[in-house]
């Protein structure tokens, strides 16, 4: 049984058997996100009714909540590759958790910003040194460290290891931004949806975010195979499938 | 031990220990990370009384007094334990109103009024179709009615 799934996982994770199989399913990835975003936005922004305390503005969660999820999903993500490459050494670990990278910060990146836009006439400010808002600034240097560290080494299997250990150092600021807004006083709201208890948000207003959430993760997913199939020909560059492949173009 | 189980452990150990030191630093410094204080903790005595901090806690309904022609406004600030009497003279944020949550920035003075450089609105992790919410506080009212 455990050497069935190691020799799947072994036929899976071959740079070659990848790259096709890859380029298969993100059609399918990106046609769902594409989908669901259309259908998320306009429940979101047409049919769900404005708020009884922020009116229209608080229309921008539809953005921002499942950006800052997906930054927090991403890493999680990254750091799980990045330390299955280092313990079992397969390479196509690696590529993957170098692969998310960008993606990841690009979604930290933008639940800054849309907080941030929103925090202004509703909280009165654009920036406030609170917990929540401090620990996901880390999580985006904790991107940009990583790929710094990707791109200052030469030598790729150095550079792997050096980012992955990076990446799985940093996955303790997970746990600190998710919980952020209950350990400590923080002008940031509490959690509305991953919580215990029952979401304290409408339905009507829930069902447009989860089909958001959703779509992000396929987006995510599309992205991330176009970038590692990417990576994994320029790794394999200089080895015989890469060279088979462009041949026959 | 082969290699694979001791880049394994690696990884384990790595984790615990930036953990175990990440929970140490925050408990080190958990005054630091607070936000601002409550009403109830400056009742206490736990906040500077010499430099400026921040206070948050809820508006208290019917409190909010504005002078004429100018920005200067005064309420209450509570966190339903303790009050403490909130001075400011600047624009108040869109979500600023009675019963609403807020943390104001400044210091305490001799005769124990915060007097606020900055108010900031902070809202809660509620959100409802304005029709839900009337029909939540209508529900509450009746549920007051009966127990009087």
């Amino acid at each position: 049984m455990f050497s069935k799934i190691w020799k799947w996982i072994q036929t899976f994770s071959s740079p070659k058997y990848f790259y096709g199989t890859a380029g298969k399913l993100i059609p399918w990835f990106a046609a769902g996100a594409l989908a669901l975003t259309v259908w998320g936005l306009y429940l979101g922004l047409f049919v769900a009714p404005p708020d009884y305390q922020q009116g229209e503005s608080y229309r921008i969660i539809y953005v921002h909540v499942p950006a800052a999820w997906m930054s927090l999903f991403i890493y999680v993500a990254m750091a799980v590759s990045a330390s299955v490459g280092l313990i079992w050494q397969i390479r196509l670990a690696d590529v993957i958790a170098s692969a998310s990278a960008p993606i990841g910060a690009a979604f930290a990146f933008i639940a800054l910003v849309t907080g941030s836009l929103w925090g202004k006439p509703m909280w009165g400010a654009y920036w406030v040194w609170d917990a929540r808002l401090t620990s996901e600034l880390i999580l985006l240097f904790l991107y940009f460290g990583y790929m710094a560290l990707q791109s200052a080494i030469e030598d790729q299997r150095t550079a792997d290891k050096a980012s992955g250990l990076l990446a799985i150092v940093g996955v303790v600021n997970v746990p600190i931004i998710h919980y952020s807004v209950e350990w400590w006083n923080t002008l940031h709201q509490g959690a509305t949806v991953t919580k215990f208890d029952k979401p304290s948000i409408d339905t009507s207003m829930l069902i447009p975010l989860l089909l958001m959430a959703l779509a992000f993760k396929l987006f995510y997913a599309a992205l991330v195979l176009v970038r590692a199939r990417n990576e994994v020909l320029y790794r394999d560059r200089n080895r015989r499938w890469v060279r088979e492949l462009i041949q026959k173009l | 031990m082969n290699k694979r189980s001791r880049r394994k452990m690696l990884v384990v150990l790595v984790l615990f220990g930036v953990s175990v030191a990440t929970v140490l630093g925050l408990t080190a410094f958990q005054e630091n990370l607070l936000y601002f204080y409550s009403p109830a903790q400056i009742a206490a005595g736990e906040a500077p009384d010499s430099r400026s901090f921040r206070v948050g806690g809820l508006v208290v309904a019917g409190s909010v007094q504005r002078e004429e022609g100018n920005l200067a406004v005064q309420f209450d600030l509570t966190d339903n334990t303790a009050t403490v009497p909130v001075s400011y003279d600047g624009i108040l944020p869109d979500l600023f109103r009675e019963g609403q949550g807020i943390v104001a920035m400044g210091k305490i003075d001799s005769s124990g009024t915060f007097v606020a450089e900055e108010v900031l609105a902070k809202h809660d992790e509620n959100y409802m179709p304005p029709e839900v919410a009337d029909a939540l506080k209508a529900a509450e009212q009746a549920r007051r009615n009966e127990s009087i």
